[in-house]
């Protein structure tokens, strides 16, 4: 029974490794592959459309309330210490640090990353990416990298926008409802915020750019070739892309604070 | 045909949109001082007491900045302070009397270098030292001689006091 057990673990344990090791070794194949498949730029555009501004009006939306939001707690919370003239601050490198990068990768992870997986799961349901095989066209190389590139351009972008976005709803709330002095609003943000804090956020959102395509490629690319294999591989993907964003982001900001 | 040219007018807006967003981020929300670059001329300044003062602080004449204070380090053969700031080279004709101490902005805000003009008809040069200065004020010490001459002026006050009474 004891012996079972242990077994079972030792089992699960060596599991989780070969998948992690089967998750490097697709994601090096792809970035090995990076160069070739752009230069054939027509399909990663294509992509970037169906990744990003597909996403753009839910990442929009998002933004602003999310901003509003901060506007709100963010002046309630000043306000007890005195400083809502702060709340510009607060508000800019909440959304630029974290908030806009994670929000956008959770979101991404929802509405590209799930389609992206079931697309490539039903392709391998269906027998397309057998067929393309067939016609001596490597289905990595015609239909993977062209989803995974347009995921890891249109994630960066998306997050920028929802930041800005969300920048004008804090305004919103805070200047227009709450009555923060607009110049301060600005100026303060402008004094403490630093070229550094807005790079730390776009290399965030590049690495979870990274991190959901891969996970959403690989779990689509692998399902199995049945109804269920694609259900499973689109909720794997929303849950592996969301759990690794949040260790992502934590070990990052670790490293860069 | 019609619909790949929606998916690229979709796509161009995208883009478009993604990196003005980040150009917004970059140009209007940091403060971006970057432009200083290499230019410039270097001063020195000895503090006793530096306090919060960091590098990047800005380096102020009459409340206009002029410059950023470039390094701070601790020199073992005066014992202390020793500021560099980088002056930016259209302020080229500030008198080589002119003192520096190091001010607070607002009641909680960060430190900065403020150098009041001298009355000297030479000015500084690259590398030039800040003769005058005047360190930066710690809130305990401010304190604890407050309380002292608070203690010192009370003892004589009230002996006089007591001898009206009678």
């Amino acid at each position: 029974m004891v012996a079972a057990m242990i077994r079972e673990l030792g089992d699960s344990l060596q599991e989780a490794l070969s998948a992690f090791g089967r998750y490097t070794l697709f994601g090096a194949r792809l970035v090995a592959e990076t160069p070739r498949a752009l230069l054939r730029f027509g399909l990663v555009v294509e992509q970037v459309h169906n990744a990003g501004a597909l996403s753009l009006v839910i990442i929009m939306l998002s933004g602003l309330f999310v901003g509003m939001v901060l506007g709100l707690q963010g002046f309630d919370l000043l306000q007890r210490f005195g400083s809502e003239e702060s709340l510009g601050t607060a508000a800019a490198l909440g959304l630029l640090k974290e908030l806009g990068p994670v929000i956008t990768a959770l979101l991404f992870a929802g509405r590209a990353g799930t389609a992206l997986a079931s697309e490539l799961g039903l392709m391998r349901a269906t027998d397309q990416l057998a067929a393309i095989e067939m016609m001596a066209v490597d289905p990595v190389r015609r239909v993977v990298m062209p989803r995974f590139l347009g995921g890891v351009i249109s994630m960066p972008l998306l997050a920028a926008i929802f930041s800005m976005i969300g920048l004008f709803g804090a305004q919103l709330v805070g200047v227009q409802l709450m009555g923060v002095d607009q110049g301060q609003f600005w100026s303060q943000m402008r004094a403490a915020v630093e070229l550094n804090d807005v790079m730390e956020g776009v290399l965030k959102s590049v690495v979870f750019g990274v991190a959901c395509s891969l996970v959403a490629v690989y779990e689509g690319y692998h399902s199995l070739p049945t109804a269920e294999g694609v259900g499973r591989a689109t909720t794997r993907t929303v849950v592996i892309s969301s759990v690794s964003v949040l260790l992502l982001d934590y070990m990052l900001t670790a490293v860069m604070l | 045909m019609r619909k790949t040219r929606a998916i690229e007018l979709g796509t161009g807006l995208f883009v478009l949109l993604g990196f003005a967003a980040l150009f917004f981020l970059v140009t209007q929300i940091t403060s971006r001082e970057f432009g200083l670059g290499e230019g410039g001329f270097r001063l020195t300044a000895m503090f006793e007491q530096v306090g919060g003062l960091k590098p990047g602080a800005p380096v102020s004449m009459a409340g206009v900045t002029i410059g950023r204070v470039e390094a701070i380090s601790y020199d073992f053969n005066e014992y202390r302070a020793r500021v560099v700031i980088r002056v930016e080279p259209k302020y080229d004709r500030i008198p080589d009397d002119s003192d520096a101490s190091i001010l607070t902005a607002g009641l909680l805000g960060g430190q900065y270098l403020g150098i009041g003009p001298g009355a000297s008809e030479t000015f500084f040069k690259d590398g030039d030292r800040i003769e005058f200065t005047q360190s930066a004020i710690v809130l305990e010490n401010l304190i604890s001689k407050f309380l002292f001459s608070k203690a010192a002026e009370e003892q004589p006050a009230e002996e006089p006091a007591k001898e009206s009474t009678p």
